[in-house]
Order: C-alpha cells, then structure tokens, then sequence
C-alpha cells in the first residue's frame, strides 16, 4: 500500500452521467478513506481548476463519466496543471469516448467490431450526405443501431427496424452528438471485461473476470436499468465455454493496449447469438464505480476488494 | 483504517441485496420527473419543467407575521403531534376553499395530507393489490406514474381530447375490461386544467362521468389542485359536487375521493393537502396515514389557520385575494407563452389553450422525440418535461412536452420558448433533409390519434388551437423501440465545485 497521498476525487459534472458520476465519486472516496487517505471530493464545476490550484492534492481521482471526465477534457486540464491523475491520458481517452475513432482504429487493427457508417450532422447539410443513407442501409441492413458517436451511456441510443424510422432516430442520436455512429445489429449476450494494469511495472494488464448483464425485462439494457440495483442481473463471471472466455479477455487486453489505455478501462463486448462470434462495443476509461456497476464486481471475482481496486486504479495516477 | 466504519458490501453480496427487494421496487425507477426537478435548480437553465407556482409573490413581512402568531398562539401544539386526520383550525380551512368551488364539505369527512401527492399515495395504498386497474387520462399527472408503477396498478389511459377525457372511450375501456372480469378500483381524472393536458373536462362529461361511476359502482379520484386558477371562462362543478347531488344524501358524494392541496393557492413548501371520501374509504386513509406520517405538520397546519384568519381592508378574506392575484400575473404569463409559441413553433406544433391552471402541452412533430429534444435544449439552458413521462408505458407522448408558464418570469418565458423553439426547427430541417424532401415532412401536420391503445403518440388535445388545422399522419402510429426516458443530472450538490471536505 503507497503512503498516505492527498487526495482529490472529480465527480459529477455536467454530463448526462452526472448522477451515476456522483455515486461512483462517493463510493471511492469512501474507499480511499478506509484506506488512510486525505480524500477532497470535488463536483467538477465553473470553479474545478482554481479549486485544484488552491488545494494542490498528489492526485486527483478522476470519476467523472462521460463528457469533459472521460473525453480528455479533465485529464488534459490536469496535465497542464501538472497533477497526477488517474486512469488513461488525453489521447487514449479521445480515443476511446470517440466511439467512431474507435471502430476505425479497432477495424484497421483487425479486432471484430459491428459494421458501421458514420455521419455528421453538418455534412447532411453541406456535403448532401443523406443520399449516403440508401447504401449504408443496403450494406449494414435492418434493424440497425444509430448512436452518438460520443456519449457514454446507452442515452441516445436508438434502433431503426426500417428506413421509415431511420430519420428519427438519426435525428434523436443527433440530439447528443453532431457526429453519429450507425452500426449493424448484433442479437446475442452483453459482455463486459475490465482490465486492470499490473501492479508492478513492466507487466501486462490484467484482463479481469468476464461479467454478463442480462437485462431483467424485455427490451434493451437502457440507461436506468444499468445503475439501478434490480433491474439488470449481473452474472460474475460469465457462464461461458472457456475458450470463450480466454477469447473475450484477449480481445479486452488488445483494445486496451491498441487504444493505450492506462490504468484501468472497461471493453463491452457483444456474444453474438448463433454464430458465437464475439464483437468489440466500446471502451470506457472510467469505468462506473458505483454499487452496481460491473468494474467493482469483476474485481470481486478475481479477489480484489473494492479497496484494493481504489488503491490500484491510484497508483496508476504515479506510474505513468 | 477505522473498523468501526462500514465496510463496503462486496460485489457478490449485491445479489442478497436483491433478494431482499420488494417485488415492487421492480416498477419503481427513477423518474424522469424527479431528475428533470434537479435541473430546475440551476440558475442559468430556464425551466418550463417543474408543477412550481409562484411563491415569490406572497409578502415576507406576512409570513414573519404568521409565523410569529404561531409562535405567540400555541408554540408547544405547534411543536407536538396532531391528529392524524389533521387539526380542526385546518379542516376549516379547507372546507372554506372547497366553499369557494361550490363544494360543501362535511368537516368530519375530511383528512389533511402531507401534500396532494400522498392521496394519491394513500388511495393506492388503501385500493390497489399488484395488477389492480386504475383508469387514468393520457397524458397524466407525472408525478402520479411512479405511484401507480410504486403499488403496481396496471394502468388504463384513456386519450383526451380538448374536452378532456372522452367518456365514450372510457366506457369502451371499462366493458373491455369487465369481459376480462376486471374492474378498476378507481378512475382518476384532473378534470380542471389538467396536469400535463391543460385541458379542462366539460360539464356534459362531467355529468357523465358521475353517471357512468354511479351506474357501474366505481370510484373517481378527482385531483383538483387549479380549480381556484381559472383565467377565463366559467368555473364547471365538481366532480365532488355533482356526484353528492346525485346521491342525494345531504351533501356528501359516495363515490368521489376529491383531492385538494394548499400547493398551488399558498405553497408547496407547506406540504399540505387533503382529500373527502366517502367514511369507509376514509377511514382507511387514515389508517395508512397513520403508518405513512403519524400526521401532517402542525406547524405549517396551523399557518395555513392563521393565513386564513387574515383580512383584507374591506374585510373580506385576504387569502382569496391572494388567489386573485395569482390568477392575474398567472393569466398573463400564460398569455405570454401563447404569444412566444405562437411566434417561435408557430405551425411546427400544436398546442393546448388552458383557461387555467399553470401548464400547457404541446405536440411537435411526430418523428421528434422530447427526450431527445431535452438533451438539446438543456445545452441551451433550457428545460421542460418530455411527455413520455405522462404516459405510464414511458412510450406514448414522445412527440409532446409540458410547459409551466406560471412559475416563470415573462422574460424567462419568452427567451425559454425561443430556445426550445430554434432546437425544434433544427431538428425538423434535420429531419427534412434526411428524409429526402424539401420541407420537413410532416411538420405543420397533425398527428393523429388512432385511438386505441398503442397506437398514436400524440393526443389530440389540440382542439381549441389557435394554430393551423394540421392534417392526418399515416405514420404517427409508429411506436419507435427508443432509449427509456432521460434521466438528467441530479444536483446533490451545490451548482459549483464545492469542496467537500469529509473525515
């Protein structure tokens, strides 16, 4: 265990994740307490640098979901103030948040991602971009999932059966993001896999146990149901062949690595019913710390207490 | 490290937790409503959002008064338990505003409640077993779905029209159900200005309603928190009332549960309510009550008596004076916000025009989804409710949105609408390109209700619109498999970072 540090844990925000953000900030502070730290939590507002400058902590934990915490703003921010801060830096988080960037990088990599196209919202105007609809509809094919290129949580996302209900659920990922993602559906099961660095330096990351969230009602794995106690089950670890298993974890530490990750970040993954086939979703590089969330769990499963999770994801703000 | 601290449960033991969970609490999710009031705590976001009345306007030299003659009066009663069904001082009050609305109450039939919204707590808790009906309109009340979903009611809504709910379509809904051999346990309806609709049920419905509830024997929760806030037109009985003149015996309805609240003609901050029903109905409330509170507030109970003792310089009640200046500045701010749609969603949407109360709906094209508009127009500093947060099936509604125009300055009220406005025309243009035509498609169109349900969005409560006549939409049936209603930014937390330094 590192020596007791000063502490700043960023939360909240003004992002749609705002509330999640602000119960994964509560319960890593409560983490980092047990553990003997001198813990500040701060709620990202107008006043975030000055507050940082006057404070002056050896790190700041950062567990602000979505935009600004996850996109590079912070981390970006926290470089020039030169604090040392947890998790990914500014490019990987860029390269993460930015779903599209990450299908690019991921397809060119050769690692299995859904089929997609992209779009911008300026382009429709300037470049006449909705003549490119009737192909990427002949290519991806229906239902098809259309998504805020950036954007952290599952709000936004919308799925068009036919051509007729395209437009509006373009427009209605539009609202999030100027750029969207349209992407082939996959039917099949909701994978995660976080990944951990190694304590010691030098070593590969760790991929932890796989987590499966079966959705308790019909319908999809929405915004609500994937922080509310209930209404999601979460199996840890997935009951799946261990192949499977070995496949989805080396498959976690590629992305992680490709998009150079530090720290810690959460791959979700697709099991795709029927051809068994895995797929890379997205990657999230601050993964939700709350209760339910899946990070936690994992690590449960692999024996790390959520203690030991906190002071690992710490010291990945001084081993960078 | 302090043992003595909880120590967080480990991830497996999540699952006991679960375990642990009233089935119920499946149906309870956080409601959109409740996380849209987070924004409205903000100070640079314009909230059309919120059920806020103006509370600005009652003189802080009055309520020092007041409070001081509570003091002066019966500090030690104010500070103690009451009875559950609430002090006497209160009830007359409340019987004194009913007055106001024709309704003649017997005292001993009424019971002060923390609020309107704990009738409706209370009427569940007392009436509804899992997979009990309530009929409701569509929309309805926001903040009554999550009590409805909270005791597990399967939820009827009957779409409305410019006259509020059509009491044909009710009684189709209910000989539909009685050949399934089920019955509602009770019908609740917001006849005046309803909340979210705007729209105000006529008096032939009304008669009708009474009749219908009378000749199949149903309960009718008649929420009525606006009555007194008519801006034009002529006040319509109650449900209340007419129901007990059909009964026929002395004064008291037999099948009507009136609720009432002290929200929106003093304060929300009061939390006092109240409903009449009928004594074996009330008697349960009270029961349930007694489990839920023990009792209301004393002390802001013996406020609302003091308030109510006031008098005006010519001796009158100064409270109802007071209630005619809200009607006045409430009158005007709606009619502010009938000039700024006007100008700013013109022929893109159409709207309610309320004679009362403090919202008005509005449905936009049907390809827009208010969820989604609400991620834009925040950006924009900008709030309203998204209608799905009407609709029990979190569905239906996705193309219209509620304003409040009564707890909003004029100013505000304008530059809210233009905002919501430009972000709804850059939707449409959008729209319009992606669909290949020139002008936006459908907009400048009426949605059409089909009428059963499932079917369309968009009520047509548009019927005393001002705006052009839109025309039938083929595709506005279309259910779209969307993302669940947003949940925004809860403000636990000051609006700037603020340090919080914890041991």
């Amino acid at each position: 265990m590192t020596a007791a540090k000063r502490v700043a844990v960023l939360k909240g925000g003004r992002s749609l994740e705002r509330a999640v953000s602000l119960r994964s900030g509560a319960q890593v502070q409560e983490g980092l307490q047990r553990l003997g730290h001198e813990v500040i939590g701060l709620d990202a507002g107008e006043r975030l640098v000055p507050e940082l400058l006057e404070l002056g902590p050896d790190a700041a934990f950062i567990a602000m979901h979505g935009r600004e915490g996850e996109d590079g703003t912070v981390q970006g921010l926290l470089e020039a103030l030169g604090l040392p801060y947890t998790g990914s830096g500014p490019a990987a988080c860029m390269r993460c948040t930015d779903k599209l960037l990450a299908k690019y990088l991921m397809r060119e990599a050769g690692i299995p991602t859904p089929g997609f196209h992209a779009l911008r919202e300026d382009s429709i105007k300037e470049l006449g971009a909705a003549a490119a609809l009737a192909p990427v509809e002949a290519d991806l094919g229906f239902p098809l999932v259309v998504k805020p290129a950036r954007g952290g949580s599952a709000l936004g996302v919308k799925f068009a059966s036919s051509g007729d209900e395209l437009p509006g659920a373009m427009v209605g990922a539009f609202s999030y993001d100027s750029t969207i993602v349209l992407e082939r559906f996959l039917d099949g099961r909701d994978l995660a896999v976080s990944v951990l660095d190694a304590p010691a330096a030098g070593e590969r990351a760790t991929a932890l146990p796989v987590v499966e969230a079966v959705p308790r009602e019909e319908g999809f794995y929405d915004y609500e149901s994937r922080y509310e106690i209930g209404m999601t089950t979460f199996v840890c670890p997935a009951e799946l062949p261990p192949e499977t298993t070995a496949r989805a974890q080396e498959l976690a530490l590629a992305v992680y690595e490709l998009l150079g990750c530090h720290g810690v970040a959460r791959v979700d993954l697709m099991l795709e019913q029927g051809s068994g086939e895995l797929w890379v979703l997205e990657t999230n590089v601050v993964p939700g710390m709350t209760e339910t969330s899946l990070l936690p769990q994992a690590a449960d499963a692999a024996g790390i207490g959520f203690e030991e999770l906190v002071e690992r994801i710490l010291s990945s703000a001084f081993t960078r | 490290m302090d043992d003595r601290r909880r120590t967080r449960p480990a991830a497996h033991e999540l699952t006991r937790y679960e375990a642990l969970f009233a089935a119920r609490t499946r149906g309870m999710k956080s409601s959109a409503m409740r996380e849209m009031m987070a924004l409205t705590e903000r100070p640079d976001v314009i909230s059309l959002a919120g059920g806020l009345p103006d509370t600005s306007t009652f003189a802080p030299e009055l309520y020092a008064k007041l409070m001081a003659q509570v003091a002066a009066e019966g500090t030690a009663r104010a500070l103690q338990y009451g009875p559950t069904e609430g002090m006497a001082a209160t009830v007359d009050c409340i019987v004194e505003v009913m007055a106001q609305e024709d309704t003649l109450v017997d005292p001993s039939e009424v019971i002060v409640t923390t609020g309107g919204q704990q009738v409706i707590d209370l009427v569940c808790k007392t009436l509804i077993d899992p997979g009990d009906v309530i009929v409701a309109e569509a929309p309805t009340y926001p903040g009554a779905v999550p009590t409805f979903s909270a005791y597990q009611a399967d939820v009827e809504q009957i779409e409305m029209d410019g006259d509020g709910m059509p009491i044909d379509a009710l009684e189709s809904t209910l000989d539909r159900l009685h050949e399934q051999g089920r019955r509602p346990k009770f019908i609740y309806t917001i006849p005046n200005f309803q909340n979210p609709g705007g729209v105000t049920m006529s008096l032939a419905r009304r008669r009708r309603l009474v009749e219908v509830a009378r000749e199949r024997e149903l309960l009718v929760l008649e929420d009525n928190p606006y009555g007194l806030l008519r801006y034009d037109g002529e006040a319509l009985p109650t449900l209340y009332s007419l129901d007990a003149q059909a009964a026929g015996r002395g004064g008291s309805s037999d099948l009507v549960i009136y609720l009432g609240t002290f929200s929106k003609i003093l304060s929300p901050g009061l939390r006092l309510g109240w409903a009449v029903a009928p004594r074996p109905v009330l008697e349960k409330l009270n029961l349930g009550k007694q489990g839920a509170d023990l009792c209301s507030s004393p002390v802001t109970q013996m406020f609302v008596a003091a308030y109510f003792g006031e008098r005006d310089a010519h001796g009158g009640a100064a409270w109802i004076d007071y209630v005619q200046r809200l009607r006045d500045l409430y009158r005007t701010r709606r009619d502010v916000m009938f000039d700024a749609l006007a100008e700013h969603f013109g022929e893109h949407a159409g709207w309610t025009r309320p004679q009362g109360g403090l919202f008005i709906w509005a449905t936009l094209d049907p390809r827009i989804d208010t969820t989604d508009l609400l991620a834009l127009a925040r950006n924009q500093g900008v709030a309203f409710v998204p209608g799905r947060a009407a609709y029990v099936d979190g569905h239906n509604g996705a193309s219209s949105m509620r304003l409040n125009f009564a707890g909003v300055p004029e100013a505000d009220i304008r530059e809210g609408i233009r905002r919501i406005g430009k972000a709804m025309r850059e939707q449409l243009g959008l729209l319009g390109s992606l669909s290949g035509g020139g002008a936006p498609a459908g907009a400048g169109k009426r949605a059409q209700s089909a009428g059963g349900e499932g079917a369309a969005a968009t009520p047509e409560l548009n019927a005393e619109d001002a705006s052009p006549t839109r025309e039938p939409q083929p595709d506005a049936g279309d259910s779209t498999h969307l993302a669940d209603v947003v949940a925004l930014p809860r403000r636990d937390e000051a609006p700037s970072a603020r340090r919080r330094r914890d041991r």
